[in-house]
């Protein structure tokens, strides 16, 4: 270590750098730590979770939600499939959707820029619980979204007491054998199967509409940052609109894409305050997300333990999806 | 770099030891409670208010009391007392009197976050027998009712005229609910808008002769000849449009449809009253006990009870408010401010005589049955209720059979 003339640096290193490392030990590894020390008991929530009266359960919560056949497990599954669905459905959407918003508004022909900037922003400064709310008024059954497509003469659903699946609407009420009769971790294929339901894509249509606004300011940003001189090279090679924008734009784009994919995910896996306000789980826990779940286990059923299980395991699925995304995504070289 | 990397996480290791040696305030102290017997008392208490009425007149009563008693009281109205209750008993500070619902009851009382005050208290048997079962857990009564509940038929006079009937067709058999339901549908009115939990469908179980659980709660019993009998009826309600969830009907719960005059009749609690003349003050309706099934009258009863904190510290103070907030002077006059039913027996002749027009609720708080007494058995009953919202195209039969089979990975029986 080389000395330099001012002498030791580095205590003077330590010292700075420690208002952020005590504040980051406090608020964020303690809590995470006492966590994890939580869902390895059966607490039930009376008094400290770190004495010696509670009972240790070792790894007994998790294995709960996997191995043990139970109320339990189809819970955690039935939440897994949920919000598998509602990624499946959100993540993409909100990506292109963003994409286009920012494409359209970033068009230096367009006329009132600044109004249609805000405008699409507007939904993500609002309280989600506020949104939330005025949806629940929209879609229901007498609601706008029901009255217009009476206008185009479709009888619109039930939105939040309709529990069937978009798949199973496709594909009929009836079961096949095959798929009834195999269950993979406590439900059935013919659930694994069922997709999102017609509440839930109401959520996701929610969700859709007030986070595209936030993307579309990043990629907006990320457009700025596009020289000009590159597409009037492509204009002076003659290239179509499309092959502009699939050869010239989106590869710039490629870092901020992987950027809001990325948050999109950890969003949607983290998705509770719109089924909080909207649906509880409801109807029939087909909007039940584990992020829920876990909120209800522990503060309902006083199931402290595996409530952070459920929990720790979310993390551990947001953390692997990530990984794999950013394996998928990343720059041939 | 990498042994700068170590040196990282070892000063944050360290950081958050010394973190956890601030934590040390979280450790458990409630043996060592201080129990101040006498003299006066500083009680916290929490409440689930139904509305500023509620707030008003508890708060009101508290002061009275403090005032007599030298003690101070401060009354806090919960916002979602569940979480708020369950936060403070994970602190070791909760509140010294609660509200405990009967639905939640055993779940305080298995983890020991309630004190049994009410074992020896003095006229605790003037209170509802089948209130007092509600609140007894391993054969101890931990505490008394506040008021109580009863669900009741109401019915829509105005759509009942419309449809061409009269005080003879009011049902008091399931056949006869059938009938008339037929004559109202003839008439293209919904006939019954019904809540699509156990909470509502619960009381034809309880007509047929059956229940969810066995009365000491300790066994699940949904898997009977009599409660298929019950969800079979109400399945053919449901199936021929003589009945209808609020939901399809645009409601929030079947309250609001039938103060829309959406429906002739629901079936609801006390709480209907003060919802509908708040929300719909024109409707008019009278009140009725709800049809008896096969095994004669039933229905549900609904309560909460004056909880103590086992680690409160001026129990004896806290008992002496609760026994002032539940004579049955003090009972009267809740009713009066908020609309309750006491929960004494002692009480209920004179509110009956102030509100002739719940003589329906009145009657069936003697035969009613209370909520499922158990403790661990929310998610299993909110599982039970997302198969009731199916029961129009499910199997009565099934529902009840995977009720049973949750019930008893939770009672551990």
């Amino acid at each position: 270590m080389p000395r330099g003339i001012r002498g030791n640096e580095r205590p003077a290193g330590w010292l700075f750098v420690a208002p952020a490392l005590i504040i980051l030990g406090l608020f964020m590894l303690l809590p995470i730590l006492m966590a994890l020390w939580v869902s390895l008991t059966r607490w039930n929530g009376q008094g400290s979770p770190f004495t010696g009266d509670v009972p240790f359960a070792g790894l007994q919560n998790y294995t709960r939600l996997f191995t043990d056949e139970g109320l339990a497990r189809q819970d955690f599954m039935t939440s897994i499939r949920n919000n598998a669905y509602y990624v499946l459905l959100v993540v993409p959407i909100q990506t292109v959707l963003a994409l286009a918003l920012a494409l359209v508004v970033n068009n230096r022909l367009l006329k009132g820029k600044g109004f249609f900037r805000t405008a699409f922003y507007f939904p993500s400064v609002t309280s989600s619980v506020a949104i939330s709310v005025v949806f629940l008024f929209m879609f229901a059954n007498g609601g706008a979204i029901n009255a217009i497509l009476s206008v185009f003469g479709i009888n619109g659903p039930q939105w939040f007491s309709d529990p069937r699946g978009l798949i199973h609407l496709a594909f009929g009420d009836q079961a096949p054998a095959l798929l009834a009769d195999h269950s993979l971790l406590g439900l059935s294929w013919w659930d694994w199967l069922a997709g999102p339901s017609v509440a839930m894509c109401a959520i996701i249509t929610l969700v859709i509409w007030t986070t595209s606004g936030t993307f579309m300011v990043m990629f907006l940003a990320a457009l700025q940052n596009v020289p000009v001189q590159l597409e009037e090279a492509g204009l002076i090679d003659g290239a179509s609109a499309w092959q502009r924008l699939r050869h010239i734009i989106l590869p710039q784009l490629r870092p901020t894409t992987f950027l809001v994919v990325t948050l999109g995910l950890i969003g949607t896996w983290q998705v509770f305050d719109q089924i909080y306000v909207m649906s509880q789980g409801n109807p029939a826990k087909t909007t039940l997300t584990p992020a829920f779940l876990s909120y209800r286990t522990a503060f309902r059923d006083f199931d402290y333990g595996s409530g952070a299980a459920i929990s720790f395991v979310l993390f551990l699925i947001i953390v692997v999806l990530t990984l794999v995304q950013r394996r998928l995504t990343r720059e041939r070289d | 770099m990498t042994r700068l990397r170590h040196a990282a996480l070892a000063a944050a290791l360290a950081g958050s030891l010394v973190a956890a040696g601030c934590g040390s305030g979280f450790d458990d102290n409630g043996s060592t409670t201080t129990q101040q017997s006498a003299g006066p008392a500083d009680l916290k208490i929490m409440i689930a208010s139904s509305g500023d009425a509620e707030t008003k007149a508890v708060q009101d009563a508290a002061a009275q009391w403090a005032s007599s008693s030298g003690s101070k009281a401060t009354v806090t109205p919960a916002q979602d007392i569940v979480q708020q209750l369950g936060q403070a008993l994970a602190g070791s500070t909760p509140p010294d009197v609660f509200y405990v619902d009967a639905a939640r009851f055993a779940d305080y009382a298995s983890v020991g976050a309630l004190e049994p005050y009410a074992q020896g208290m003095e006229g605790v048997d003037s209170f509802l027998p089948n209130l007092r079962q509600s609140f007894t857990f391993e054969d101890k009564l931990y505490c008394v009712p506040k008021d109580t509940s009863t669900l009741a038929l109401q019915i829509n006079t105005d759509l009942w005229k419309k449809a061409g009937l009269t005080d003879a067709d009011i049902p008091t058999s399931w056949e006869q609910l059938r009938a008339t339901a037929q004559k109202i549908k003839a008439k293209n009115i919904t006939p019954l808008a019904i809540g699509d939990t156990r909470d509502r469908i619960g009381a034809f179980l309880v007509q047929a002769g059956g229940y969810w659980v066995s009365p000491d709660g300790k066994q699940a019993t949904g898997d009977t000849a009599q409660n298929v009998e019950a969800l079979t009826y109400v399945q053919g309600l449901l199936k021929e449009g003589l009945a209808k969830y609020p939901k399809a009907l645009d409601a929030g719960w079947a309250g609001e449809a039938f103060g829309k005059g959406k429906v002739a009749m629901t079936i609801e609690g006390n709480w209907i009253k003060g919802a509908l003349t708040a929300d719909f003050p024109n409707i008019k309706y009278t009140v009725k006990e709800l049809p008896a099934g096969p095994k004669g009258k039933g229905t549900l009863s609904f309560t909460q009870c004056w909880g103590i904190a086992a680690k409160s510290k001026f129990k004896q103070q806290a008992v002496a408010f609760v026994q002032a907030m539940t004579s049955a002077e003090q009972q009267l006059s809740f009713s009066k401010a908020f609309g309750v039913m006491p929960s004494r027996q002692d009480a209920q002749a004179t509110y009956q005589q102030q509100n002739p027009d719940d003589a329906a609720f009145v009657a069936g708080a003697q035969y009613a049955q209370g909520p499922v007494n158990a403790p661990k058995m929310d998610s299993v009953l909110a599982d039970l209720d997302s198969g009731l919202q199916g029961l129009q195209t499910g199997d009565p039969k099934a529902v009840l059979q995977r009720f049973d089979k949750n019930a008893k990975t939770a009672l551990g029986g």
